[in-house]
């Protein structure tokens, strides 16, 4: 009944190995960097052939300010989670509570242009391809940013409730680098969307 | 294994109520027990398709034949190709991979092992909502069944006018749910064998079932997301009035096409790596020397992974490309071939002057090595664009790809099944009813799949309901009637091993075959909590090291 279980070498003196979450959180990020992927193509395959307007050009306002707003909350996340490995839990909450407000901030911005297009602009998602692939890919994002937000909120609570500490940083390391992707792919869908698209 | 575990052990053993057993199963995160439900769940899956399959099979005996009416045959192959594709093949071979992976790194469970029975029970479900459909597809509009769409799905069949109920829509949900199951499981696979090796297993000396599983989960993260993207625009096209694939509107047909196959295509490869995985296992055991060109065999692999991302649209020349296109997807798929054939001719090499020892895991290996060479040849006959404009979509594709499936991983599979039985149960299946299911399901597989090929030549497209007699293809389609019952017979043999095996069979021990990687060292089946002290390794084949101190492996690796 006995397993085999005797070291077979003597253990190496320095075995490490990538911390889990990590590699997890990169794997998650490749799958979803594909279904973005799609959706992009989609989008740039479909500029120009709506049969009927309104088209991209007559409606689309360049959102820069909430830009601005997404794209920095990267930086507060990152330094926020330098705070945590430091042991500087004022700083940490500080930082955090301002990336939460500037993603916040961004889906406003989200909300209020789709408010503009639907009631001003009778643009919904049946409207034309224009709308169909317009509100795909921004509304995948967008549900992508409630998602972080929600996980956010979730450190925030544990942050006050005082149960967050340096052992968590590598944890919240890994949520941070889903933060950066949705940044990033705001780059993507903001360029093709807002640049090239109109 | 110290006294503790025997305590732990006996505990388990007495007296537990059917209920308390049936609660640790559904509550479990045990990677072992989350493998056996998967391979069980897709074993069951593999019947109920089975015999979609003798149903076409039975249609299809003679022209004219009315066994079942044309609005049931579409849901027959239907639902037989997106089950055995999402529902047996996929979840058979994470079965393999949760069972074996943390067992040959050395690891006591996967990454994550939530996660992973998180994973199992959405593919469980994904499995449940698409055969619900067949009772539940009506829905409030009184029309639709199972899904008859085919398992590509093109549009616009799955158009609202033209698929009205909910039909389409259990295909598209019930595949998309299994799909995050999948992303979950590659991930947590992939997490595992970077994240949990034992100390001294380097990518270097991992075997090679494991590095096979991880180019298989890498690939299942960038091909399954883009199928997972497109079921969420054909649901937008449904239900929110959105022209994705709408012709009508601007949309097109050829993008669905194009996304599908993205997916599509690679999944193949998804599919036959983790049995390239077992193959890299076997043979080398029953042929009793280490595996030909380790390295090479890898980088083959890395190979596959990455070309077979172009080559999707080899399955669109019919639908008018570009030249250009149909240049560039001849030769990736051509080029697709070689890394393939390097292989084939590792295990060819791995044999060469081995002393082969011809049980029913390697007759299998040596069945694979026939037919899916044969598959690879007629799967580089249709990658030329000319060749399959003329037999694109016939019973010739059929029969190519069943080569590849049938031919090639069901093998592969049987051949893991009665390789890794003794560890997995602790008993070994009987021989004789191993041989007898070789040679039966060999005989059934050449006589259904060999001849399938010659209609196809003759010009009979797939999936029609009937056909006219006097086109010679009645001879081929009766003996491929006949083939697949004999494979229905030799399978129910297997299950009856399978199940006969369990209560009679002779008692394995921990390592019935004299293998050399991490798993056979522990017993048989492995506890609960695989390794009593984690293992460390000095080379490739560790359990060799051990049993030959005088001649380790680590001296030449």
């Amino acid at each position: 009944m006995s397993a085999i279980t005797t070291p077979l070498a003597s253990t190496p003196g320095t075995w490490t190995l990538p911390y889990r979450g990590k590699v997890a959180m990169a794997c998650l990020i490749i799958a979803e960097s594909a279904i973005f992927t799609i959706f992009v193509v989609a989008y740039i395959f479909y500029t120009g052939k709506s049969l009927s307007g309104p088209m991209p050009r007559d409606v689309l306002e360049v959102p820069i300010f909430y830009t601005i707003c997404l794209l920095s909350s990267s930086i507060t996340v990152h330094f926020a989670s330098r705070f945590l490995e430091h042991g500087k839990r004022g700083g940490f909450l500080a930082l955090w509570f301002l990336t939460i407000m500037l993603g916040g901030l961004f889906l406003f911005g989200t909300g209020q242009e789709w408010h503009r297009l639907i009631y001003e602009h009778g643009l919904t998602i049946s409207t034309n391809l224009f709308g169909t692939t317009y509100y795909s890919l921004v509304g995948l994002h967008a549900f992508h940013v409630t998602v972080g937000l929600i996980m956010l909120l979730i450190v925030l609570l544990f942050g006050l409730a005082g149960r967050l500490g340096r052992e968590h940083t590598a944890r919240v390391e890994v949520l941070s680098l889903y933060w950066h992707f949705v940044d990033a792919v705001w780059v993507v869908v903001f360029t093709v969307v807002y640049i090239l698209g109109r | 294994m110290s006294s503790d575990a025997m305590a732990i052990r006996t505990a388990e053993a007495a007296g537990h109520s059917w209920l308390e057993v049936l609660h640790g199963w559904v509550t479990t995160v045990d990677h072992k027990r989350l493998g056996i439900m998967y391979i069980g769940y897709a074993l069951i899956f593999l019947i109920v398709a089975g015999f979609e399959a003798i149903i076409i099979r039975i249609q299809l005996v003679r022209p004219h034949y009315d066994f079942i009416s044309p609005q049931v045959f579409n849901r027959m192959f239907t639902m037989h190709g997106t089950t055995m594709i999402f529902f047996v093949a996929m979840p058979i071979l994470f079965g393999f991979a949760n069972y074996l992976v943390p067992l040959m790194v050395g690891a006591r469970d996967m990454a994550f092992p939530r996660l992973n029975a998180f994973s199992f029970w959405l593919s469980a479900f994904g499995g449940l909502l698409l055969y619900f459909s067949f009772l539940g597809g009506s829905g409030l509009y009184g029309a639709g069944n199972a899904p008859d769409v085919g398992w590509w799905a093109y549009a616009p069949l799955t158009a609202p006018a033209f698929s009205p109920g909910h039909s389409s829509d259990y295909w598209t949900i019930a595949v998309m749910v299994s799909g995050f199951g999948s992303i979950g499981t590659c991930i947590n696979i992939i997490a595992t064998i970077l994240c949990m090796r034992c100390p001294g297993m380097t990518l270097n000396r991992m075997p090679l079932l494991v590095w096979l599983n991880l180019v298989m989960g890498g690939m299942v993260l960038i091909t399954i997301s883009p199928l997972t993207a497109a079921q969420v625009m054909l649901l937008v096209d449904r239900f929110l009035g959105g022209h994705f694939f709408d012709t009508q509107a601007g949309g097109s047909a050829a993008i669905w096409m194009h996304f599908f196959w993205i997916f599509g295509h690679p999944e193949v490869y998804v599919l036959i790596i983790p049995c390239f995985a077992f193959m890299s296992e076997i043979v080398p055991v029953f042929s009793r020397k280490p595996i030909f060109g380790y390295p090479v065999m890898v980088g083959a692999t890395v190979c596959i992974g990455f070309v077979s991302m172009s080559v999707w649209a080899h399955h669109m020349f019919t639908i008018g490309m570009s030249s250009y296109s149909n240049a560039f997807f001849t030769i990736t798929s051509m080029i697709v071939g070689v890394p393939t054939g390097i292989k084939i001719f590792n295990w060819l090499g791995t044999m060469w002057g081995g002393k082969l020892i011809l049980k029913t895991p390697m007759l299998y290996c040596i069945g694979f090595l026939f037919q899916f060479l044969i598959a690879g040849l007629t799967g580089i006959m249709l990658a030329t664009a000319p060749f399959d404009w003329q037999l694109g979509n016939s019973y010739f594709v059929v029969a190519h790809f069943h080569y590849v499936i049938v031919g090639g991983i069901l093998f592969a599979l049987f051949a893991a099944f009665y390789y890794w039985y003794p560890k997995i149960t602790g008993r070994m299946l009987s021989e004789t009813l191993g041989k007898w299911h070789f040679w039966l399901f060999v005989i059934g597989f050449h006589l259904t799949f060999d001849g399938m090929h010659i209609p196809g030549l003759l010009g009979m497209p797939r999936r029609i309901y009937t056909y006219e007699a006097g086109r010679g293809w009645e001879i081929w389609n009766l003996l491929s009637t006949i083939g697949a019952f004999i494979q229905g017979i030799a399978t129910v043999i297997f299950v009856w091993n399978l199940i006969i095996s369990y209560f009679k069979g002779a008692k394995a021990g921990n390592d019935p075959w004299d293998a050399w990687t991490l798993e056979w060292s522990t017993s048989s089946p492995p506890p609960a909590y695989n390794f009593a002290t984690i293992p460390v390794v000095a080379s490739r084949r560790p359990l060799w090291d051990l049993k030959h101190p005088e001649d380790p492996d680590s001296q030449y690796e």
